[in-house]
C-alpha cells in the first residue's frame, strides 16, 4: 500500500485494516519455497508455471515466491515445497503437476495425497502440516511466519499482526517490560543463554545520556543458518524486538550486524529499516509515542571472532574487530564506551510475542530453566535436513529421530554436536537428554545459537575435532597467547593422531592445553575452544585410542588409515570408476572385476561416488 | 591493475565520512573490482584522516577482504561442518587439482578464485558448491561440477 507515516497508534490500526480488507481472496495463496535447496530443485519453474496457469486461466490468486536465501519453509531435504493456505503442503513439487494442483487444491480445496510427504517407515502419505511428523513436532512461534509472509513486504507483516505490540510496549512503562522479559525467562539465543531481561535492566540503570542496542546477526557458526533465516525470512520481528528493547532501556539508536556472506538478509533487513521508517515505526517520535528510535545496519567482515561482544562493537565502530579484556562488561561500557545491549536475532525475535502474549503464554512452552522455543538448523547425516523450532526441553531422540526421521540412508547413530566450534558432541547413551541451555552444558556441550550436526557410523570423532580446531585456528584473532599458540599446538596433535603419527600421552597432553585455553585466553573463542576436543575424549576416548594404538580409523575416514577395494562379487565392469578415477590408477577389462593400483590411490573417493553397483569398498 | 578513480570516488561519496563507514566501504570496493585496491585505500585514509596503516589492518583482518586481484568467476566450496562430513575435502581437492590451484588462489588465466566458505545455508545439498554466489551445486559428485565449471568463461 502507499505508504505514509503514522502519526498514532489509530492510524497505524486503520493501515492494519485496510490492509486485511484488501488481501482478502477466493482462492488459498499459494507459497512456492524460494530457500536455497528449493531454488536448486527448481522451485522458481514451479512458480512460473503456477503464474502461467493462473493466467491462462484468469484466476485471481495470489503467488508467492518467497525468494529467500534458505530454507524458508523448513523442509529442504524434500523440496521444492510448495504449501498452500494454512494447512495444505506438498514436496517435491514439478511444474508439470502445477495444472492439476490448479484444479483440485486451489480451486476445490482438494488435497492431493500423493504430492505430500512419504513416511519411510509406513509408505503413507501425508499431505498437511499436522500429518507430516517433520513439522507435526515442532512448534514454530518464529518459524511460523516465515512460510506466510513476504519478508519485503511490510504490508505482510503487519497484516499477520506485526508491530501491534508496540502499543502495548509504549503504554508501558520501561520497567514493566523489563519485569516482562526477566519474568518470561527469556534467555539469550546466541548461545550463552543469559537472561535478557537482567542485561537489560543491568544496562538501563546506568546514569547516562546515551545508550545502544545492538543485533548480533554474525552467525559464526560454520554449520548453522538459522538467524540469517530469520533475518531473511522475518526482518520486521527482529526489528519489533529491539524497537521494544530500545524503549525499555531508554536508547535511540541501534546497530544491526550481519555477516556480508548473507546478502539477503542484509537486503531484507535494510529494505526492512526502510520500510519501517518510512512508515514511522523507525524514526523520530514513533507511532506519536514521542519515542525516537533508528536503526543502521553493519555488515560484519566475514571474522568469526566478530561475534564476540566486545569485537563486534569494535567493528561496528569501524575498526578491527579484536576483543577486549573481559572485565569490562559491555552493557556498562560497550559501543563507543556507552551502555550496550547487544542480543541474538533470535532473541530480539522472540520479545514481541511476550509483549503481545504475555509472560504466562510464553512460559506454556519449553522448561521452567529455559521457556520458549528454539530455532535449529538440523543438519549432517539425518534423513530431513532443515530448518526447524522446538519447544526447549524436548530430548534429542525427539529430535533426531521424529523430526529428522533419524540417520541418512539406515545407517547407526553416533553423535549430534551442538554449538558449533564452541560446542561439543554428544554421543548415543545421551539421547535422551533435553534440549536446553543447562542440560547441554552439563554434558559438556552448549546450546550455541542453534547449529545441529547429526553424525553416523562413517563420522570419525578425532577428525571433527580437528576440523573445529582447524576452524578456530584460522579465525582465532592472535591476540592473546594461549589462543594463538595453543590451538596450532592442538591441531599439530590431531593432524598427527589422524595420520597415524599419534602417540601415547597425546590425549592427555590435548586436555592439558584446554586447560589452559578455558582459563588463560581472553575471549570467548579461547575459552570455549576446548569443548569439541574434551567433549569428544570424554565421550569417544576409545576412537583416540584406536587411532593411536591400533592406527586405525573406526569411521573410515581419515586417509592415512584407509584404503579402497573393489568388491569382486559386486563389480559389474562397467569401467565407470575407471573413466572417472582422476589417477587413472583403476584397471580392468569391460565386464570384469576392476581393481585399485594402491600406489597410486589417492583415496579422493570419486570411484566410490559413482560406482551404481555399491561395489567399492573402503576399509 | 589500474583501478577506475572515478567508482572509488563514488563508493566512498554514498558514505558518511566517519569510521564508521570505514568496513562498509572497504566492502564496497571489494564487490566492485573483486578485491580491495591500494588505491582506496590511500585514498579513504586521505580523505578520512585515518593512517593508512590502519585501512590495510582491517583489509588483513577481514576474511571478506582481498588486497589482491581475484579472478572473473568464484568458486565456493562449501566447508561447514555438515558439508565437512559429506566430504566436502574432497571435493576441495579435486576441483582444486583440476584448476590447478589451491584454496584462497586464482588461476593464471583470471578465470576461477577458489574458496572455501562456511554453511550457504543449503546443507540438504551437502556437500555444496556455490558459483559466483548465485549457482549452486550438489557437491556429491565432484566431476558433475568440473563439466559445469566449464560453462563459465
Ligand atoms: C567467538 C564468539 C563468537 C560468537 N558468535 C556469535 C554469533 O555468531 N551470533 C550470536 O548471536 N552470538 C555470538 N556469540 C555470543 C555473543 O558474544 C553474545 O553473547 C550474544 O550475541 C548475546 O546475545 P544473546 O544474549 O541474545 O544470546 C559469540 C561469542 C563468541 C565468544
Ligand atoms: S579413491 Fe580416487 S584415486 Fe583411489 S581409486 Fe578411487 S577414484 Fe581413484
Ligand atoms: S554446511 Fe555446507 S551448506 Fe551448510
Amino acid at each position: 500500500m502507499e505508504s505514509r507515516k503514522l502519526n498514532s497508534v489509530d492510524e497505524f490500526n486503520e493501515y492494519r485494516a485496510k490492509i486485511l480488507n484488501s488481501h482478502k481472496g477466493d482462492y488459498p495463496v499459494i507459497y512456492v519455497c524460494g530457500g536455497t535447496p528449493c531454488l536448486a530443485k527448481g522451485s522458481r519453474a514451479v512458480a512460473e508455471a503456477f503464474r502461467k496457469e493462473i493466467e491462462a486461466q484468469g484466476l485471481e490468486c495470489r503467488v508467492e515466491l518467497s525468494l529467500k536465501i534458505t530454507g524458508c519453509q523448513g523442509f529442504c531435504s524434500k523440496g521444492p515445497v510448495v504449501s498452500f493456505g494454512d494447512d495444505i503442503v506438498y514436496m517435491e513439487v514439478k511444474p508439470k503437476h502445477v495444472p492439476e494442483i490448479i484444479e483440485k487444491t486451489v480451486k476445490r480445496g482438494e488435497i492431493i495425497e500423493a504430492l505430500g510427504y512419504k513416511d519411510p517407515a509406513t509408505g503413507k502419505k501425508a499431505a498437511t502440516f499436522d500429518g507430516i511428523p517433520f513439522y507435526s513436532h515442532q512448534k514454530q512461534l518464529i518459524l511460523g511466519d516465515l512460510r506466510k509472509l513476504d519478508p519485503f513486504e511490510i504490508d505482510d507483516y503487519i497484516a499477520r499482526g506485526g508491530y501491534a505490540s508496540l502499543d502495548r510496549a509504549f503504554s508501558m512503562d520501561p520497567d514493566a517490560i523489563i519485569d516482562t522479559i526477566e519474568a518470561s525467562g527469556l534467555r539469550g539465543r546466541g548461545g550463552g543463554g543469559f537472561p535478557a531481561g537482567r542485561k537489560w535492566r543491568s544496562c538501563r540503570n546506568i546514569e547516562t545520556e546515551t545508550r545502544y542496542v545492538l543485533c548480533n546477526g554474525d552467525e559464526g557458526d560454520p554449520g548453522a543458518f538459522m538467524d540469517r533465516s530469520i533475518m531473511e525470512g522475518n526482518p520486521h520481528a527482529v526489528i519489533e524486538g529491539m524497537i521494544i528493547g530500545a524503549r525499555a532501556v531508554g536508547a535511540h539508536k541501534g546497530y544491526a550486524y550481519i555477516r556480508d556472506e548473507y546478502p539477503l538478509a542484509v537486503e531484507a533487513m535494510k529494505k526492512a529499516v526502510v520500510d519501517a521508517t518510512a512508515l514511522g515505526i523507525l524514526g523520530k517520535n514513533i507511532l506519536g509515542s514521542g519515542f525516537d528510535f533508528e536503526v543502521k545496519i553493519t555488515r560484519g567482515g566475514g571474522a568469526f571472532v566478530c561475534g564476540e561482544s566486545s569485537a563486534l562493537m569494535r567493528s561496528v565502530e569501524g575498526k578491527v574487530g579484536e576483543p577486549r579484556a573481559k572485565y569490562i562488561r559491555s552493557v556498562e561500557k560497550g559501543l563507543y564506551e556507552q551502555p550496550t545491549v547487544l542480543n541474538n536475532v533470535e532473541t530480539w525475535a522472540n520479545v514481541p510475542l511476550i509483549i503481545n502474549n504475555g509472560v504466562q503464554w510464553y512460559r506454556q512452552t519449553g522448561t521452567d530453566g529455559s521457556p520458549g522455543t528454539k530455532v535449529f538448523s538440523l543438519a549432517g547425516k539425518v534423513e530431513n535436513t532443515g530448518l526447524v523450532e522446538v519447544p526447549m526441553g524436548i530430548t534429542i531422540r525427539e529430535l533426531v529421530e521424529d523430526i529428522g526421521g533419524g540417520v541418512l540412508g539406515g545407517k547407526r547413530f553416533k553423535a549430534v554436536q551442538t554449538g558449533g566450534p564452541s560446542g561439543g558432541c554428544i554421543p548415543q547413551s545421551k539421547m535422551d537428554l533435553p534440549i536446553d541451555f543447562d542440560s547441554l552444558t552439563d554434558a559438556g556441550s552448549m546450546m550455541g545459537s542453534g547449529g545441529i550436526i547429526v553424525m553416523d557410523e562413517e563420522t570419525c570423532m578425532v577428525d571433527v575435532a580437528k576440523y573445529f580446531i582447524s576452524f578456530l585456528v584460522e579465525e582465532s584473532c592472535g591476540k592473546c597467547a594461549p589462543c594463538r599458540d595453543g590451538l596450532p599446538r592442538m591441531l599439530r596433535i590431531l593432524t598427527d593422531i589422524t595420520e597415524g603419527k599419534g602417540k601415547e600421552g597425546d590425549i592427555e597432553v590435548l586436555e592439558e592445553l584446554c586447560d589452559v585455553l578455558s582459563y588463560g585466553a581472553l575471549c570467548g573463542l579461547g575459552t570455549s575452544a576446548p569443548n569439541p576436543v574434551l567433549s569428544t575424549i570424554r565421550y569417544f576416548r576409545d576412537e583416540y585410542e584406536a587411532h593411536i594404538r591400533d592406527k586405525r580409523c573406526p569411521g573410515h575416514v581419515c586417509k592415512s588409515f584407509i584404503t579402497y577395494r573393489i568388491d569382486a562379487d559386486a563389480c559389474t565392469g562397467c569401467t565407470l570408476c575407471a573413466k572417472q578415477c582422476p589417477q587413472k590408477c583403476i584397471s580392468g577389462e569391460k565386464k570384469q572385476t576392476h581393481v585399485i593400483d594402491q600406489d597410486k590411490c589417492i583415496k579422493c573417493n570419486v570411484c566410490r561416488e559413482v560406482c551404481k553397483f555399491d561395489a567399492v569398498r573402503v576399509e | 591493475m589500474a583501478v577506475d578513480t572515478k567508482k572509488v570516488d563514488e563508493i566512498i561519496a554514498g558514505y558518511e565520512k566517519s569510521e564508521e563507514s570505514l568496513l562498509a566501504i572497504l566492502q564496497d570496493f571489494q564487490r566492485e573490482f573483486n578485491y580491495v585496491p591500494e588505491e582506496g585505500m590511500e585514498k579513504l585514509s586521505e580523505l578520512f584522516g585515518v593512517p593508512a596503516s590502519k585501512i590495510y589492518a582491517m583489509g588483513t583482518f577481514y576474511k571478506a577482504l582481498s588486497l589482491e586481484p581475484t579472478g572473473r568467476h568464484t568458486c565456493k566450496v562449501c566447508t561447514g561442518t555438515a558439508c565437512h562430513l559429506k566430504g566436502a575435502s574432497n571435493v576441495v581437492d579435486v576441483i582444486g587439482r583440476q584448476l590447478k590451484i589451491r584454496p584462497g588462489e586464482t588461476t593464471k588465466d583470471m578465470r576461477f578464485t577458489l574458496q572455501t566458505v562456511n554453511c550457504v545455508g543449503a546443507c540438504a545439498l551437502a556437500p555444496v558448491v556455490v558459483v559466483d554466489d548465485k549457482d549452486y551445486y550438489e557437491g556429491a559428485s565432484p566431476q558433475n561440477i568440473l563439466k559445469n565449471l566449464k560453462n563459465y568463461k
